[in-house]
């Protein structure tokens, strides 16, 4: 096997620079693991081997000419398979989905990577249109958690979190519209990076929630967190809310710790309704932060309730002409749930959306006097696959719909965050948030390198093989 | 005319509400669609009961 198959981006990135390994070698190594590895995790929908070689040769190619590398020279790199790939039908993890033409080129992030370097290889495995926090697809096969196969990769980027968790590349992209990149990066145990609304281009990808969704990058480092990011900063008129800011990367002050950061927990809402576990993370990462002040973000559990609500009515508009004309080809438990939401009175919705407007001046209030905010990602290890309830507080809860809990609140006003795994034991890991005010990405990553570089947080590649 | 709204019936509502919507389900879907509804009716109630300022307008912007 070759040596860069379980290194993170940077490390192959400065190799295939500097000429001491070859994308081809790199590409070639990620493709091996995937054969060997993934039938088990079941984390790739699509593997792209052709495409991925050519472009690694022509990369190699391109290096041997003296033309400059780019940031992520030769990294191999999966996207959840709602992101559009040149050739396929964008399924976003649906049955009927297959059956629309193939994308005509690649989703905006994609070519960003690409432009920097990167070679994309595969889809990834995702929940049914996003609808999801398990992992769980009834169509293509579970994604089963590479730290412990019996158990969910919590989604619905499932297979983004399950590819890294088990090496198979270095750097995979997720979508988020109310946790579906911080859930599976707390449960397959790496970090992820939601930014902030509006921030990284969503054009050429499957929406589910126009008012929420969120594209960005999952890695085992947060180097490479940062380095994705940047290269995928950037405004585009094909997203309706993609920012119009100049890019603001992250890389130039990765390395400058957490002085002069005033970070607080969050308390309330964010330190109950889950298990022991999820709050002793929060407080393993607060102690090494030196972080003794707590926050209260007002109304979080309304806030919650509205993300829900939201969700319900406007996943149910996109769904509708589908859920008429093709129910049966639906995840029942998906179907299910678009339908009810479908049903909601307008009034409700619109209710909703005017609570997220006093929420946002509520929350955003709080970093008049703090700039990172701490909470739990998730309020439970991954739960064994196929559960449907469990048990929170001493209350019985179902699974799919109460993953998210603590994720909502956050996404719901578009702050951006990243998820940081910690490992309180031998057991499974958890995740925390660590949160900063719009367009603040750079503080979020800061605080998560300096807990990664002081050892209080790590992604390490599952021993699957 | 009564006073008090008449109390949340999920299984008519859905039936009704299906019609309005041009969505054919299936009966075995009717439970599991109006446990959905109880959840979404629940999660209204809690947003409803907060009070917001006439003023605060739709998170959402459209610019022209």
């Amino acid at each position: 096997m070759s040596a860069l198959a379980l290194s993170d981006a940077a490390t192959i990135a400065a190799a295939v620079s500097s000429g001491r390994s070859s994308a081809r070698e790199a590409v070639a190594g990620a493709l091996d693991r995937i054969a060997r590895i993934d039938g088990r995790v079941g984390s790739f929908t699509d593997v792209l081997a052709q495409r991925a070689l050519a472009r690694a040769d022509a990369l190699d190619g391109a290096l041997g000419r003296g033309e400059p590398a780019g940031s992520l020279a030769g990294v191999p790199f999966a996207v959840k398979n709602l992101i559009d790939i040149a050739g396929l039908p964008t399924r976003a993890g649906s049955k009927i989905n297959r059956d629309r033409p193939p994308a005509e080129r690649d989703g905006a992030l994609v070519r960003r990577l690409e432009a920097a370097g990167a070679i994309l290889v595969g889809a990834l495995n995702m929940g049914e249109y996003a609808y999801d926090f398990t992992g769980e697809n009834v169509h293509d096969g579970d994604a089963h958690n590479p730290h412990a196969l019996a158990h969910m990769t919590g989604g619905s980027s499932g297979g983004s979190g399950a590819a890294l968790a088990a090496g198979l590349v270095p750097l995979t992209l997720g979508s988020d519209t109310n946790g579906s990149i911080r859930v599976p990066a707390a449960f397959c145990g790496c970090f992820g990076l939601k930014p902030t609304y509006g921030r990284l281009s969503r054009a050429g990808s499957f929406p589910f929630v126009g008012s929420l969704d969120h594209l960005g990058p999952m890695a085992r480092s947060v180097t490479d967190l940062a380095l994705a990011y940047d290269a995928m900063l950037g405004p585009d008129p094909d997203d309706p809310v993609a920012t119009s800011r100049p890019p603001e990367p992250a890389m130039p002050n990765l390395e400058s710790g957490i002085g002069g950061l005033r970070i607080a927990v969050a308390g309330g809402y964010f330190a109950r309704g889950g298990d022991p576990e999820a709050f002793a993370a929060v407080a393993r990462v607060a102690d090494a932060l030196g972080a003794s002040r707590t926050v209260e973000l007002p109304e979080a559990g309304r806030a919650r309730a509205a993300a829900y609500l939201i969700t319900a009515a406007e996943g149910a508009t996109l769904h509708l002409d589908r859920l008429r004309a093709r129910p049966r080809d639906f995840d029942p438990a998906v179907r299910d749930r678009l339908i009810a939401g479908a049903m909601i009175p307008a009034p409700f919705v619109e209710r909703a959306q005017r609570f997220r407007r006093w929420y946002r001046a509520a929350v955003l209030a709080l970093f008049d006097t703090v700039d990172v905010i701490l909470a739990p990602a998730t309020p439970c290890r991954a739960p064994r696959g196929g559960l449907t309830h469990f048990i929170l507080d001493g209350v019985t809860l179902p699974v799919r719909a109460n993953i998210g809990v603590f994720t909502q609140p956050i996404s719901f006003i578009g702050l951006p965050v990243v998820a940081t795994p910690v490992w309180l034991d031998a057991g499974l890991p958890l995740g925390v948030q660590v949160i900063a005010a719009p367009w603040r990405e750079d503080l979020a990553l800061r605080v998560s390198r300096h807990l990664e570089r002081t050892g209080v947080c790590a992604a390490p590649v599952a021993e699957l093989a | 005319m009564p006073e008090t709204p008449l109390p949340f019936d999920p299984d008519s509502y859905a039936s009704v509400a299906a019609g309005l919507l041009g969505l054919a389900l299936d009966p075995a879907w009717i439970v599991p669609i109006t446990a959905n509804l109880r959840v979404l009716a629940a999660a209204a109630e809690l947003v409803s009961a907060f009070a917001l300022p006439d003023e605060a307008e739709a998170a959402p912007r459209f610019e022209a």
